[in-house]
């Protein structure tokens, strides 16, 4: 087996934790394939309509 | 789905209706259809288990109507295989399903809903726009609306679900609030409980403001549902604190759903084969919060445990920063760098703008006339090019755009859409694609200024848009192209706090990479994790700090300065210059910074505390385990007293820590003395998340739960030689007389209030003095001043794992902003023209800043100069410097005057 580090990541799951963990590691410089089941990222805070403690409009 | 130009005309022409999920199937959608309208990718999707086409192969409707023939019926589902580094698992979770509770009958009555439902029909995109009604063929305004905790969670008899999902106390609490908002304050809200989990950073507060706001909070757990004929609305029987029965009539009811691992995901673990906790949950190791059992799988958000966003985010970054130290030897290898297009030099040239008209679906088109408005920019002064988009910020629209800037030789534009706040750099973006300098662009919000609030009178509201957007292109055909500066950023990190969170920070800079200095203002590293015997877990936590310890002595990347303090800071992002003082007196010039300054446990002053020596707080009452004192053995009984200094007016915050540390000792007491009598003083037992199967656990080894309330504290008192602790049963409702042979207070925690520090740094502290993130839910461990990040208990109080993922997760945004080895300044900020300048100083002494100093040499020696890499373009000098000196790069007085005189004309 090949010892050489493959700089690139796979994230799977695209909601905002996923998301995050996407924008992290690109940012530090490594390639990132982010995997989504559905047919938008987003996942279940795009549904909330606000969030606490701020009420914050959640989109 | 590159051919997807998102026109929504296959939606309206395909005849199959199917439920809409994102609306919790509270609406139908079509067979095909996009999630929602701000979807990412903002593409139509297909679904094959209900097209007429796929299934039975007729109609084919949408093909035949499809202006961009984007249409494939034989796309296939592809398996791709990737090599990569390391993998970051984020699947997130599904909200418990009720179905299987015939109590609740929620399959059944339609003013039974869930939470998901309730958060749809709340959101003004969701099924009642906004408007809060009944699901039941009336659609009437609730008038009374209850909400039960705990459905799905907290119950092994009815589901599996042991834990306690961690946030539905406090969403239950937001939709109250927010329905009372909607349908006004007669609306009467009443949560349903067991235990309110307001644990979390001004949870609290939030708490204490719907009591005020009139939101009813009944302990009890309500069995039975019953209807009332034609009324649709709901009978509910339940017994009071009190034991009274009590029989209440509410028109809707929200089952507050808990939160678990998806089936697929549970098959996905197996298949990677990673460990998973008894609640499905991937496992991980206190001091490794992201790792799971499998290495180079990294786990992140409710996957890892049920939590609400802050602390998904935390994982977030934390996962990045543990999969990124595997990769730091190939950083940069795989990534791609898009290549620059040559900005052309428009200076001097006649203004030629294009306005881009944005229908926003039918979010502006709705109310605006878009094609009059288009009409009427065609007859602007200056402008070449006009169009109008269903969705101007769609990718395929940014590729036209860019397309039409250069075939026009377009110089200037203008984009009549939604609000620069969130669009303004993406349009930025294709116009440094069309070769154009990123400032000869101007965004008129003709929804949120416009369309959004002025639905009732569209023609009005197309006049106010004719009017925006003509100011709009008087102030862009001013536009001068900006430059922005470029500044390298340092390399080094600078960690302030040597805890278990800033050692953490500092092993995940290193490991990246990263030369980090820690700063620590005692003589050892480590912290309160020093005081703490062992975790929920069993690890040793005095064992696991030395590891972490001896792993930080020997990287020669990381300087530990300790018995030391900061004297002084300056500069800014990327070039932060901080003078210490005591131990070392370095000066350390260093890129990033990050606050890390942890918290200590309050000395009570209640409870006998101080005057017997039985009486202790629960870091003594650790090292009494630690140092195995033989109190443990001659004990015959223990008491503990939780919320000691939380939860009170003084200090409206819950310590978040205490539940579980003291079910964990009580524990502990009862493992090695089963026959002691253990009883712990509560007033919420808040063990969120699985540290739930812990208080089980001490419920079923004999430790005995009792309640008291904040205007009924315990008593301490002596007796003879005893300690003896009252306090009136909750359940049997008679004072009870303990004998406490060892009494732990569960103190407060609270923050290491360093004034000095956040002026420094320019970060904020709440009233409670702990630090300010930049955003409470997106931005946790990161502050509003660009480059200075936050992690552990200096954030808000939390156990070892979650401040062993935010050291790494300050780590992971800090590394962010270091690999890019360069930051950039905004290009629009203030400039003085020194030949004008009378040396006056009001630019000095108003900017709030710093920005503005007196030149020490050169021709124009004395005359004002701004640093654009302080000034954050407020424009407050360029109103006050009274001779006109001062410009602002896009707020230059003369594009504003335009705007104002085309205004009025």
């Amino acid at each position: 087996m090949s010892k050489e580090v493959i700089g690139s990541a796979v994230v799977v799951g695209g909601g905002i934790t996923g998301m995050q963990s996407a924008l992290d590691l690109a940012d530090a410089g490594y390639y990132v394939y982010l995997v989504e089941k559905g047919s938008s990222i987003g996942g279940v805070m795009s549904q909330l309509d606000k969030t606490f403690p701020t009420n914050d409009c959640a989109m | 789905m590159d051919k997807c130009i998102a026109c929504g005309a296959c939606t309206e022409k395909c005849p199959k209706k199917i439920d809409d999920l994102y609306n919790a199937s509270l609406k139908k959608r079509k067979a095909i259809y996009v999630e929602y309208d701000q979807a990412v990718p903002l593409k139509y999707v297909i679904d094959p288990a209900s097209c007429i086409k796929l299934t039975k192969d007729k109609c084919g409707n949408c093909a035949k109507i499809c202006p961009a023939d984007a249409i494939n019926y034989d796309d296939k589902p592809e398996t791709l295989k990737l090599n990569v580094g390391s993998i970051v698992l984020s699947p997130g979770f599904k909200p418990f399903d009720p179905t299987i509770f015939d109590t609740y009958q929620y399959a059944k009555f339609p003013n039974v809903v869930t939470s998901m439902e309730f958060e749809r029909i709340l959101s003004a995109s969701g099924p009642t726009m906004g408007h809060l009604t009944r699901m039941s063929k009336d659609h009437e305004e609730p008038k009374k609306i209850a909400w039960f905790q705990c459905v799905g969670s907290r119950d092994m008899n009815r589901c599996d679900n042991g834990y306690c999902s961690s946030v539905c106390c406090m969403y239950a609490i937001k939709e109250a609030a927010i329905a009372k908002e909607h349908n006004g304050d007669d609306l009467d809200c009443a949560i349903f409980y067991m235990d309110m989990r307001t644990h979390g950073k001004d949870f609290e507060r939030y708490y204490e403001n719907a009591k005020k706001k009139g939101v009813r909070f009944v302990r009890s757990r309500v069995h039975t549902i019953n209807p009332i004929p034609e009324t649709d609305s709901l009978e509910v029987r339940y017994v009071t604190d009190d034991g009274r029965l009590e029989t209440e009539v509410f028109d809707m009811i929200v089952l507050s759903i808990g939160l678990e691992t998806d089936p697929s995901t549970v098959k996905l673990a197996n298949d990677l084969g990673i460990k998973l906790t008894r609640g499905n949950f991937a496992e991980y190791e206190t001091f490794k919060p992201v790792a799971t059992s499998r290495e180079g799988i990294f786990v992140a958000g409710a996957f890892a445990g049920p939590k609400d966003i802050p602390q998904a985010m935390i994982d977030a970054s934390a996962a990045a920063s543990a999969a990124g130290e595997l990769l730091t030897s190939a950083r940069n290898t795989r990534t791609k760098t898009a290549e620059a297009v040559p900005e052309s030099n428009v200076a001097g040239d006649r203004p030629k703008v294009g306005v881009f008209v944005c229908s926003c679906g039918s979010n502006i088109a709705g109310t605006v006339d878009v094609k009059a408005l288009a009409e009427y920019a065609e007859s602007l002064p200056y402008v070449e090019y006009v169009t109008n988009n269903l969705f101007a910020c769609s990718q395929d629209t940014q590729d036209k755009m860019a397309e039409i800037i250069k075939e026009k030789n377009l110089n200037r534009v203008v984009v009549a859409a939604c609000t620069p706040k969130t669009h303004e750099g993406l349009f930025q973006e294709t116009l440094i694609n069309a070769g154009l300098n990123k400032y000869l662009f101007e965004m008129v919000n003709i929804r949120n200024h416009d369309s959004w609030v002025h639905k009732e009178t569209p023609d009005l509201a197309t006049d106010k848009a004719k009017d925006l957007l003509r100011m709009g292109v008087a102030k862009a055909s001013l536009f001068e192209p900006l430059r922005e500066g470029e500044l390298n950023v340092n390399q080094t990190a600078m960690v302030v706090g040597g805890g278990v969170a800033g050692m953490t920070a500092a092993k995940a800079l290193s490991s990246q990479g990263y030369q980090t200095h820690i700063i620590e203002r005692s003589d050892c590293l480590g912290g309160q994790a020093l005081n703490l015997f062992k975790t929920i877990k069993g690890e040793d936590v005095a064992e696991k700090v030395a590891d972490l310890e001896n792993a930080i002595k020997v990287d020669d990347r990381i300087t530990v300065h300790l018995n030391t303090e900061i004297a002084t800071v300056d500069g800014f992002v990327g070039n932060f210059k901080t003078q210490l003082k005591g131990g070392s007196k370095l000066l350390l010039e260093h890129g990033i910074a990050v606050m890390a300054t942890g918290a200590s446990p309050l000395q009570p002053t209640e409870y006998m505390y101080g005057e017997d020596p039985r009486v202790l707080t629960s870091l003594e009452m650790d090292i009494k385990f630690k140092t195995k004192d033989p109190i443990l053995d001659s004990a015959e009984s223990a008491v503990f007293i939780q919320c000691v200094g939380s939860r009170q007016p003084d200090r409206p915050y819950c310590s978040r820590v205490c539940c579980t540390h003291s079910i964990d000792n009580a524990l502990e007491l009862k493992k090695h003395k089963p026959d002691m009598d253990v009883f712990i003083l509560y007033r919420d037992i808040r063990s969120y998340g699985e540290k739930e199967y812990l208080y089980r656990e001490a419920r079923d080894a004999g430790v005995i739960f009792i309640r008291y309330e904040l205007d009924a504290k315990p008593v301490v008192e002596k007796s003879g030689d005893s300690l003896v602790v009252r306090v009136k049963d909750h359940v049997l409702g008679r004072p009870l007389e303990l004998k406490a042979d060892i009494l732990t207070l569960a103190s407060a925690v609270l923050p290491n209030r360093n004034e000095a520090l956040a002026q420094f740094f320019k970060v904020p502290m709440n009233d409670d003095g702990f630090f300010v993130e930049r955003h409470a839910k997106l931005g946790p461990s990161e502050f509003a001043t660009d480059g200075v990040f936050l992690a552990g208990t200096a954030h808000y109080p939390k156990p070892l794992d979650e401040t062993v993922a935010q050291g790494r997760a300050a780590a992971a945004r800090a590394v962010t902003l270091l690999a890019k080895q360069k930051v950039y300044t905004s290009g629009q900020v203030a400039r003085v023209d020194a030949a004008v300048c009378s040396s006056c100083g009001i630019c000095v002494s108003v900017c709030p800043y710093s920005a503005p100093s007196f030149m020490d040499t050169g021709y124009y020696a004395g005359k004002a100069e701004i640093n654009p890499v302080l000034c954050k373009g407020c424009g407050l000098c360029v109103a006050a410097c009274r001779s006109g000196a001062i410009h602002h790069g896009g707020f230059d007085n003369s594009q504003i005057f335009a705007q104002i005189f085309t205004m009025s004309a």
